[in-house]
């Protein structure tokens, strides 16, 4: 079976006033049709920057390497080549619902705009077939929405707007940017439990990004764990709770409290800081917090090795 | 919507009358009159006038007779211009001003904000450079000096368009006069949007249009443009107040028979009723502007809407 | 402070248009003081052998002469000079009033503070230029009339943004210790507030002056400003006009060199800001 997303070697590079900073560093991966895909890691790890350049959003940034979408190349392809994909066959959703629709627009315009576009239906089809996809979505009164602008719908019902959107042209692949950080807490449950329903029916591949492994952990059929720019654990989600390789991964899984362990007097953390934007990166980027850490982890970079459901980039990894 | 627009106009019209008083009494505290300047009459031929113009009666009558004739579109007698009522040579003149006025400042819209969109889309190439140059000419450069430019090279030199003169419906007589007028609040127009725009496309909601596959020009026009329009709406009343103020110069120096030469004609000959219903006329298109800049705000942006 | 305004310096340096404008404002400062030592033509002799003659640099006339036989380039730097001192003198005029009206109402704040914002708002809707229609139809021309609307040019923007700044600053911790150690109102004024708004004074100043001399230009051209025999560049492009076909120099020579002066000043000030990296409050 075909990848949906292929991966090579993508990297993506900011000019800075200091010199040039690797946003991501010759990442590589696959998501197969309808597989979930869990991208886990801190801010600064390059996690969303990787999926922009996926979806040709990285704005100034300089991107090398080849990113193929049901064996079409995305990187280099003309605009018109791109905007046939994203948006109806390749969608993103973003992490801040609040700013991420069009204030000025009603909800019906800027889903039914998605469909005009890509499935040449006429506006008063599309707005039908907007609302009933605002049902899907679980958006009580999808009609009355519809007429509404995106200031008078709560944060978790933009969010399930924005889930919509991307779900309308029935797309092969969804990137869900965080896309619950910004809501509360039982709406973030609710927004899962959508995304779960979704993946359900539709058979869509789905790439969910998040800080959080909690809630990566319910959905995803695999993690992918990146540090500074790189990928530095693949492997099934079962495993990767069981049995971490990376010691990164195992500081992860230290971090979250456990509701069945021992009760703890403190939290445990990881210490130290994440390399910053610019720092320079010769060996391991995780070395300097790394309780494993020897010399040859700070003079020779550890490649991302093993089979394509479990891999790991570390010199020592733990078993 | 409406009650908003209802509750604009109501306090414009108060706005208007302070507006109007003011001008009234300001000027008939003003030492000397209106035949001053005439040779020296005897007094009582000067007596008969001022009666005949109703100047020797109390100010406050002569205000509400004023007010009264106002309300019936009558603005008086021109005391220059003998055979005249000012309300017949505005008559004369506010076509051709308005229509001068309203061709430059549709210019300077339609053709700033495109530019400024261009500018901002390639923002930092040269073209943007090139553009936001000329926009700086445009600014600091004052209509009464471009406009003898521009008719010094078309006309003179080149002879492709007339220099001066009106014809009603030439609008080759008023190619070079629109420009001219509309050149600096097009560029500061231009300025504008391209800040604006650079702002705007950077927002969230414009990466989400992106992200959906829409066509730039999509991108641009349905979600970009009026988010990236509210300073430009801001700027509408300055620029249409210099606008009024460069068509003084531009109406005099291309020869067109606007109402422009009346404010100045009017201050140096002290032709009361002139000025007066000049500062009525202008104070009229200001205040109207900003009304229809307030609906213009509830448009690009609904969430004002609500909030009323 | 001496570290900022060598970052702004630096900055200045680093844009090559402003640098440019700066050198063209400074030779046409030192033109128009210099001039009448290179060509000793009078701005009032009347040469009746030369009338209306085309410039050039063989004869007596470099610039040409007007319809009276006037020579043009020294009525141009004339003309010049007086648009520049009209310029500089009514800049510091609004400087001074827009920077007291501005401090005072941000220090004071509140009531005070509205009530002369209002007056600035509404004073801001009217085109300066009926404001000084009125006067002429109430005291009739005149050069002072010219200074006093001269002089209000400018000092709206000046009030706003120093109001907006001592706003900010009076928020400030030093601000509260002085007041709590007796200071008075104006020496906490003069002394605190006035030496942090001095960045954005300049800057707005230096874009002042074009405005001044742009208005000052625009009044002489319609006749509401300096009167004959004087010469500003106002009434030697409206003398030019009239005579646009027959005599272009007429027009051109004061015209290139007010649209010059405008352009440079508005460069250099856009550059200033730039480097002092101001924003209207």
């Amino acid at each position: 079976m075909p990848a949906t997303l292929c991966i090579d070697e993508l990297s993506v590079s900011f000019a800075h006033r200091t010199g040039t900073v690797e946003a991501v560093d010759g990442v590589s991966l696959r998501i197969g049709p309808a597989e979930c895909v869990g991208v886990v890691g801190e801010s600064g790890s390059g996690k969303t920057q990787l999926f922009l350049a996926v979806m040709g959003l990285a704005g100034n940034a300089r991107v090398r390497g080849s990113v193929r979408f049901e064996g079409k190349e995305l990187l280099g392809a003309t605009a018109p080549a791109i905007n046939r994909v994203r948006g109806s066959k390749l969608t993103m959703i973003f992490q801040d619902p609040m700013t991420s629709l069009t204030p000025h627009l009603r909800i019906g315009t800027q889903l039914a705009e998605v469909l005009v576009c890509h499935s040449g239906l006429s506006w008063a089809e599309a707005r039908d077939v907007a609302g009933r996809m605002l049902e899907r979505v679980r958006i009580p009164e999808p009609q009355r929405r519809l007429g509404q602008y995106p200031h008078e719908l709560s944060g978790g019902m933009r969010q399930r707007v924005m889930l919509a959107m991307s779900l309308l042209c029935g797309p092969a692949l969804v990137i869900a940017d965080e896309p619950t950080t910004a809501l509360d807490v039982t709406i973030q449950a609710q927004i899962i439990e959508l995304l779960r329903a979704m993946r359900g029916e539709a058979g869509t591949a789905l790439a969910l990004i998040s800080h959080d492994l909690a809630v990566v952990a319910g959905l995803a059929d695999r993690i992918l764990v990146m540090y500074a720019g790189r990928i530095v654990e693949n492997a099934v989600a079962a495993e990767l709770f069981r049995q971490p390789r990376h010691p990164y991964t195992a500081e992860l899984l230290k971090c979250v409290p456990s509701l069945s362990g021992p009760r703890l007097a403190r939290l445990p953390t990881l210490a130290g800081q994440p390399p910053q934007p610019g720092d320079a990166l010769q060996a391991c980027p995780f070395a300097p917090r790394c309780p494993r850490a020897a010399d040859r982890c700070r003079t020779e970079r550890p490649l991302l090795t093993g089979a394509s459901t479990s891999q790991v980039a570390c010199h020592f990894p733990l078993s | 919507m409406t009650r908003y627009f209802f509750t604009r106009l109501a306090g414009a019209i108060p706005t208007l009358l302070i507006i109007v008083t003011l001008s009234f009494f300001l000027m008939r505290a003003a030492p000397g009159g209106p035949f001053d300047q005439e040779q020296t009459l005897p007094p009582e031929i000067v007596a008969n006038l001022e009666s005949a113009y109703g100047l020797d009666q109390p100010v406050w009558v002569q205000y509400g007779r004023y007010l009264k004739a106002l309300l019936h579109g009558d603005f008086g007698p021109s005391f220059k211009y003998k055979d005249f009522t000012v309300t017949e040579l505005i008559g004369q003149g506010f076509p051709i001003t308005l229509q001068l006025g309203l061709m430059a400042m549709a210019l300077a819209l339609f053709a700033g904000v495109p530019l400024g969109t261009f500018a901002a889309l390639h923002h930092n190439s040269a073209a943007d450079y090139a553009t936001m140059s000329l926009a700086v000419v445009g600014i600091a450069i004052p209509a009464f000096v471009v406009l003898p430019f521009l008719g010094l090279l078309f006309g003179v030199y080149l002879h492709w368009l007339p220099v001066a003169g009106w014809e009603p419906g030439s609008l080759r007589q008023l190619a070079l006069p629109v420009l001219a007028l509309a050149l600096p609040p097009l560029a500061y127009i231009a300025r504008l949007t391209r800040g604006s725009m650079l702002e705007v496309l950077r927002s969230h909601y414009i990466r989400t249009a992106f992200a959906k596959g829409l066509p730039l020009r999509t991108v641009i026009v349905r979600h970009a443009l009026r988010p990236a329009l509210t300073p430009v709406a801001s700027y509408l009343v300055p620029a249409v107040a210099a606008i009024l103020t460069g068509s003084l110069v531009v109406e005099s120096i291309a020869g067109l028979p606007g109402i422009g030469r009346y404010l100045v004609q009017g201050a140096v000959n002290r032709d009361y009723t002139l000025v007066l219903g000049m500062v009525i006329i202008y104070s009229t298109l200001l205040i109207g502007m900003g009304l229809i800049v307030d609906l213009l705000y509830a448009w690009l942006d609904p969430r004002v809407r609500l909030a009323e | 402070m001496r570290g900022f305004a060598g970052d702004a310096i630096r900055r200045l340096r680093a844009n090559p248009a402003a640098v440019l404008a700066l050198g063209v404002i400074c030779t046409v400062v030192v033109a128009t003081l210099l001039g009448p030592w290179l060509n000793p033509n009078n701005t009032e002799t009347l040469d009746w052998l030369h009338v209306a003659a085309r410039p050039g640099l063989q004869n007596a006339h470099w610039f040409g002469t007007d319809r009276l036989g006037r020579d043009l380039y020294a009525r141009t730097l004339a003309g010049t000079r007086v648009s520049i001192a009209i310029g500089l003198v009514a800049s510091i005029l609004s400087i001074l009033v827009g920077v007291s009206y501005g401090a005072i109402s941000g220090y004071l704040g509140g009531r005070t503070d509205q009530a002369m914002m209002r007056i600035i708002e509404i004073l801001s809707g009217l085109p300066l230029i009926f404001f000084v229609i009125f006067l002429t139809v109430i005291f009739g021309r005149s050069e002072s009339l010219l200074f006093i609307s001269i002089g209000a040019v400018g000092w709206l923007t000046m009030a706003r943004i120093v109001r907006g700044q001592t706003l900010s600053i009076r928020q400030q911790d030093y601000i509260a210790a002085a007041v709590a150690s007796g200071a008075s109102s104006s020496r906490i004024i003069a002394r605190h507030v006035v030496p942090n708004v001095i960045g954005p004074v300049i800057v707005y100043a230096t874009l002042t002056v074009p405005q001044i001399i742009l208005f000052e230009s625009f009044l002489s051209f319609l006749g509401l400003g300096i009167q004959e025999p004087g010469a500003s560049l106002g009434t030697l492009i409206a003398e030019g006009v009239g005579e646009m076909e027959a005599a272009p120099w007429m027009l051109l020579v004061p015209g290139s060199f007010l649209a010059v002066l405008l352009l440079c000043l508005n460069i250099f000030g856009d550059g200033l800001r730039d480097a002092l990296d101001v924003r209207e409050g």
